[in-house]
């Protein structure tokens, strides 16, 4: 294992994971909003928020697909230290980390049964940046409408449509983080 | 790392997790500086057993576990798991892990480990000894038949 | 149904207070620390340990100081605390053939390898009150000769070699964890251990002599009970190798069962095979009677209707702490159901009455 690996996880795990679990909270609680993390430096190219979120809600239970080049040795290092989430193929993913293009073709990813809809994927998706500028979102925790540069909106308005089964979302850049939950609705652009 | 050192290190992490944390203690009163790379955290092991001791596992309970990982000034990295919640015998089963990969080994081996070592080994005869006291020695009286 | 309220918070603040104070009982007595219920009060810390499935003897000691000496409720504060830590690893499965054995007995064999260690039992204790306990005082050491700690072989490996029992075959399977999904029927066997373990020994024992009795006879003998310290490996992630991070005390009970065959097996002997946390030997053997009882299926023998063969019955009630929460709960306000319940009855004797005056 290399030496590096072994650091940039929190340095005081049950308050900066708590700290970090409600911002997490919001940013799905509130589907739109950019909201920033702190505490982890996980290894390039994975953002600082990516690793916030992979520290805090991820461990030994929840098989992770690492995508693209997420998926390099210093990561997958980096996880079994801090997190040791067992690396799976996309299909048998509860968390899964990269960017859009990578994560494709989304259809992959489990969406939940009719009896145990929670048994689904979170996609964690890294962009350059995040702005409130793109398709309106509405629906459950909007007021009115929150608007995000969303990667596409087609696969979201086809997950919408699966409700109450889907994958939930969270994108990531630099150290903001915004929620896409599966109840959110997405226009069409 | 070859398999030999892994087997030594096995056996010294071992001999750590399970000494008595005090007793750790009074063995390594000081620790050397050194950055926590995972500072000392508590949490649980599932431990499993065998149905028929020899078959498929089950799911037996859990254990409590701290753990913990540390890097030395001049580098190298020390790991420790340990039973129980004591964090202060964590971190220093880590640090005494990572010394034992430096030039300072040989004096810790014998003023740290062989110690625990010969002790626990000790309390393991002493128990061992009393079982033994309590082991039956049967003798036959008289058979039922041929009364 | 449910209906929120407000008020008592002053009562129960005064509840807690009063609690605490009767916990600690007459203060002119010297309060009990958690270290002496730990080393003195160890058979009921195993329990806790055992039915809270968490194994950390000191946290089990003060769970009991703070129930009052209620096992339950020390088990449901356990139970509480296990879900604040996070899951490291699992283990590799124990190796209890290599136990450090403290007891070692057989029913079935009396001559066998590694002999008959009775360890500190009270099987051949008068069960007389022990009066000189009431003065404080130390033990007379117990004997011990010289011996050399050595694994001592199972005696089931005895049968197994002439083909007399059935194989309990080798597996690496990933077992289910009922703390992590919600258990289904039918259950595997590894699911059925994992319940009955962490069970109320009560209800266990219960279960088992009832087979005992006829309902799902099993016609059981202890081939072997043993009771030791064994090991515990982990694989370490950061590593790559598994390193041995701790020590538990295990009970464990292989029973020997009389079996004339089935439609689907030869006639040979059938085990049922108990493991729980600490000194529990009533459990253990308990357990393994109701683990054979409910392999009627898979050996293809009849159902025939006992408690202890019906696996709804026994996974489902044999949780103390979901038992407790649910029988519990009745004593809290209902006070909404049972305005509806007292509108009927009163709806219905006015109706009865109205008809009987009518009659007459």
């Amino acid at each position: 294992m290399i030496a590096d690996a072994l650091a940039g996880g929190f340095t005081e795990a049950p308050v900066q994971s708590a700290r970090a679990f409600r911002e997490v909270l919001e940013a799905m609680a509130r589907p739109g909003t950019i909201r920033r993390v702190v505490g982890a430096l996980p290894p390039a190219p994975v953002s600082v928020a990516a690793g916030v979120v992979l520290l805090t809600l991820c461990d030994g239970t929840t098989p992770l697909y690492l995508a693209g080049a997420a998926d390099c040795a210093a990561m997958r290092d980096w996880v079994a230290f801090h997190i040791g989430a067992p690396l799976v193929t996309a299909e048998y993913a509860a968390f899964a980390l990269g960017r859009w293009e990578d994560l494709n073709p989304i259809t992959r990813f489990r969406v939940g049964q009719p009896d145990y809809p929670d048994r689904s994927a979170t996609l964690i998706v890294e962009q350059d940046k995040l702005t409130n500028q793109g398709p309106a979102l509405t629906g459950p925790g909007i007021e009115t409408a929150n608007w995000l540069n969303l990667p596409e909106t087609a696969a979201f308005r086809a997950n919408r449509a699966l409700f109450p089964l889907g994958f939930d979302t969270i994108f990531t850049a630099g150290d903001q983080i915004a929620g896409l939950p599966r109840s959110t609705r997405v226009e069409a652009i | 790392m070859t398999d030999a050192l892994n087997d030594d290190r096995k056996g010294w992490m071992s001999l750590l997790a399970k000494a008595p944390p005090a007793r750790l203690a009074a063995l390594m009163p000081d620790l050397p500086d050194h950055a926590l790379l995972r500072a000392p955290e508590v949490g649980a092991v599932m431990v499993r057993g065998r149905t028929g001791a020899t078959g498929a596992p089950f799911n037996l309970g859990e254990m409590t576990v701290t753990r913990c990982s540390v890097r030395l000034a001049e580098g190298a990295v020390g790991h420790a798991w340990v039973q129980g919640r004591d964090k202060a015998h964590a971190l220093r089963a880590a640090v005494v892990d990572a010394l034992m990969q430096t030039p300072e080994s040989a004096g810790l081996h014998a003023c740290v480990l062989a110690p625990l070592a010969a002790e626990a080994e000790l309390a393991r005869a002493v128990r061992a000894g009393k079982a033994a006291a309590t082991k039956v020695d049967f003798f036959t009286m008289v058979r039922g038949e041929d009364a | 149904m449910y209906v929120a309220v407000k008020g008592g918070e002053r009562a129960i603040d005064n509840a807690h207070a009063w609690l605490a104070e009767e916990r600690r009982g007459d203060p002119s007595v010297p309060e009990l620390s958690v270290a002496q219920i730990r080393e003195q009060m160890a058979l009921a810390v195993n329990r806790v340990m055992a039915e809270g499935s968490l194994y950390d003897p000191d946290l089990a000691a003060l769970a009991i100081k703070q129930a009052r000496g209620d096992l339950i409720e020390a088990v449901f504060l356990i139970r509480a605390y296990r879900t604040t830590l996070p899951r490291f690893a699992a283990s590799s499965a124990v190796e209890t053939a290599a136990m450090a054995v403290d007891r070692r007995i057989s029913a079935t064999f009396k001559d066998l390898p590694g002999g008959q260690v009775l360890g500190p039992t009270f099987d051949y204790t008068h069960r007389l009150l022990d009066f000189a306990l009431l003065a404080e005082g130390l033990p007379a050491p117990a004997p011990g000769t010289p011996a050399k700690p050595q694994p001592v072989p199972h005696v089931t490996g005895f049968l197994n070699r002439d083909g007399l029992i059935e194989d309990a075959p080798h597996s690496e399977a990933v077992p289910p964890d009922l703390t992590r999904e919600p258990m289904e029927l039918p259950a595997d066997r590894a699911l059925r251990l994992q319940a009955i373990t962490r069970g109320d020994e009560g209800f266990i024992l219960s279960l088992a002599y009832s087979t005992q009795r006829g309902y799902g006879r099993t016609h059981a003998f202890v081939g072997e009970l043993r009771i030791g310290q064994v090991a515990v490996e982990v694989d370490i992630p950061e590593l790559g190798f598994a390193v041995e991070i701790g020590e538990v005390e295990l009970t464990e009970c292989e029973t020997v069962n009389q079996f004339k065959g089935s439609r689907t097996e030869p006639p040979q002997f059938t085990r049922g095979y108990g493991l729980v946390f600490g000194q529990s030997e009533r459990k253990a053997i308990a357990m393994s009677l109701v683990d054979r009882a409910l392999r009627w299926k898979e050996l293809g023998e009849d159902f025939t209707g006992a408690p202890a063969q019906d696996e709804e019955f026994v996974l489902m009630h044999a949780d103390n702490i979901q038992a407790t929460g649910f029988l519990e709960h009745i004593k809290l306000p209902h006070y909404v159901d049972f305005q509806a319940e007292l509108e009927l009855v009163r709806k219905l004797r006015a109706e009865a009455l109205a008809l009987q005056e009518a009659a007459e």
